[in-house]
């Protein structure tokens, strides 16, 4: 953690070209991850959390985006790599679960073919032994009978099944960093249990790092160490999971923290009910001037409307970016 | 072995549609005229072994009787020998026009859709050109520039077949192109041509094998019409559409010369077009409950 981080995302924006104009999902991102890490990044949808993993892979449609800034992978710039340079990276050292285990694997292929191409394009096996590997894989993320299950088709396997097959997938090649794009979010409380479980396990055993993309609090207090929570296209803060969850520096990380049910503590000490945060994101289109989170906050000054706060940093892993810290 | 593997998935799902094919009736009788017709292609010197061509002016224009089941033409020819030998030209005609369509229409669909931008622009704006003549207009322009024969009437059905196969496919690639899958599989460094291979082309071949069977109705029409309209397969080989053409004249004096040649053809498009309307219903994964 104290030597250079594995992936070090400077001042990223990333902007959009689209039919009703120029829209910028990502704005002046900073973030570290360091080897074998799990950092969690949480916010509201259409934050630009998804937006800043696709372009950590330069997934995003070339045509219609804009990335400026500068994403460090092993001190390599991934923002002006080329694609053969990014094609040996994607699934090799770096790797990405999707969100929807239901649509992420391809219909007309087996699950054990869309493993065993992965191998096969980064680690020059042959056939024989891609398919050892991907049943290997398989039988790591603990599905049963993985040598039938690499040869049916993915409608023959349930949701649970399906993403940890997508996980079989990308750790097949042993990343050395997983972006996790809301992993758990269509899978039932069970299954999202096993497979946090799996992934905590995998983390260890290959000591990879992990940028847990979520807007579940509870993955993160479960699985990550640190925290950068985002709104509307900028990191708000970010700190270590116990100090985060603790004292939350931002009015909207309280927010977020006070908008979680928690069983047995309805009537305890000054609070009533689930607390809510008033108003909605504002559009792309429409920032509001000054602190974009000022027609929200409850504690709004006059500073807050006219000017954007800089990010105030705390610690080495703490920073806010809120006039209250400011004085 | 990656024909292999495309064989197997083709062999899962086309069992089931081959099932569901078997209870269509329709479908079912379509599939046998097409058998029938091929059937008849295959073995044609074994049903009339005599050249089809050899005129015999002394029977002409005879009625239907059981030397001559169908009757003869003005130049004494059988016609049930030249609907046997013209049952080559037209299948070969339809395959051959819809093979052209295939081999120049999937390719450019398959990267107008996938790629978009500049390159979608400049193949949808050219496709837009030939789209903007009707069909057989555009066929019928293609022979006058390409000049007559069966060749030449191949080509020029088969060129008017593509724009259609470019803008089926695309319309496929744009929805599969979305699917997270396709995003997975860019996401574990998979190359475009490797993508648009294994895991698009998969996906787009329902429709394109239902298309080629409506197709070929459409090419064995178009080059009838072509034939009727003395600018396709010349005489004295026996095109239908060439034979119905020359029958016109003798419509009352004797109808039969016209008639038959022209049942084939409605036969052969019939038959063409009911296998296809069963392959969508038992292929096309929206009709599926």
């Amino acid at each position: 953690m104290n030597d250079t981080p594995l992936l070090s995302i400077q001042n990223l924006k990333v902007t959009f070209q689209i039919y009703e104009g120029v829209v910028q999902a990502v704005d002046d991102v900073t973030l570290d991850i360091g080897t074998g890490e799990t950092v969690g990044l949480v916010g509201e949808s259409g934050c630009g959390k998804s937006v800043t993993a696709l372009s950590i892979l330069q997934l995003l449609p070339r045509e219609s985006s804009r990335i400026d800034g500068r994403i460090l992978f092993d001190g390599r710039n991934l923002v002006d790599a080329g694609e053969s340079e990014l094609r040996n990276l994607r699934g090799n050292a770096i790797s990405m679960i999707f969100q929807e285990p239901m649509t992420s694997l391809n219909p007309v292929l087996t699950v054990g073919r869309q493993i065993e191409e992965a191998i096969m394009l980064h680690q020059g096996l042959s056939l024989t032994d891609a398919r050892i590997r991907a049943v290997d894989m398989l039988r790591l993320v603990q599905i049963p009978a993985p040598e039938a299950r690499a040869r049916e088709y993915p409608h023959r396997l349930s949701g649970g099944m399906r993403q940890r097959a997508m996980i079989a997938m990308a750790l097949s090649c042993r990343p050395r960093l997983l972006l996790a794009d809301e992993p758990t979010t269509a899978l039932d409380v069970t299954i999202q249990a096993q497979i946090l479980e799996l992934m905590e396990d995998l983390k260890e055993k290959l000591g990879m790092a992990i940028l847990l993309i979520t807007h579940d609090l509870g993955l993160i207090a479960q699985m990550a160490s640190r925290v950068i929570v985002m709104y509307a296209g900028q990191v708000i803060e970010e700190g270590l999971v116990t100090d985060l969850f603790h004292d939350p520096l931002h009015p909207y990380t309280r927010g977020l923290l006070g908008s979680i049910p928690v069983l047995g503590r309805k009537f305890t000490a000054g609070r009533r009910q689930l607390e809510e945060i008033p108003g909605i994101v504002p559009s792309l289109f429409d920032m509001p001037r000054g602190c974009r989170f000022n027609l929200r906050c409850p504690h709004v000054m006059d500073v807050c409307r006219e000017k954007q706060s800089p990010m105030i940093q705390l610690g080495p892993h703490r920073r806010v970016m809120c006039w209250l810290k400011a004085g | 072995m990656h024909d292999f593997e495309s064989s197997r998935i083709e062999h899962g799902r086309f069992k089931r549609g081959f099932s569901k094919l078997l209870r269509n009736k329709a479908a079912c009788f379509g599939g046998l005229v097409i058998l029938l017709f091929l059937l008849t292609a295959v073995s044609a010197p074994l049903i009339h072994p005599k050249n089809p061509n050899v005129q015999d002016i002394r029977h002409s224009l005879e009625r239907p009787s059981w030397n001559n089941l169908l009757g003869t033409d003005e130049l004494g020819r059988s016609i049930l020998g030249r609907i046997v030998y013209g049952s080559r030209i037209s299948l070969t005609i339809g395959l051959g026009a819809i093979a052209l369509g295939l081999i120049v229409g999937v390719p450019f669909g398959l990267i107008s859709g996938y790629f978009g931008g500049k390159i979608d622009f400049i193949i949808q704006r050219l496709t837009d050109i030939m789209l903007s003549f009707p069909p057989f207009l555009l066929a019928l322009g293609l022979v006058s520039v390409l000049g007559v024969g069966l060749k030449n009437t191949l080509i020029s059905v088969g060129l008017s077949s593509i724009p259609y196969m470019i803008r089926l496919v695309r319309g496929v690639v744009i929805s599969i192109r979305e699917q997270v899958y396709v995003e997975a599989a860019r996401a574990v460094g998979t190359s475009d041509g490797v993508i648009l291979y294994r895991h698009i082309l998969p996906n787009v071949m329902v429709p394109i094998i239902v298309n080629t069977t409506l197709g070929m109705g459409m090419a064995i029409t178009f080059a009838a019409g072509l034939g009727f309209l003395g600018v396709g397969v010349q005489p004295p080989d026996p095109e239908w559409g060439t034979m119905l053409g020359s029958g016109r004249s003798l419509i009352f004096a004797a109808p039969h010369v016209a008639t038959f040649p022209g049942l084939a053809i409605f036969m052969a498009v019939l038959g063409f077009n009911l296998l296809g309307d069963g392959l969508r219903d038992a292929l096309d994964p929206r009709m599926k409950a």
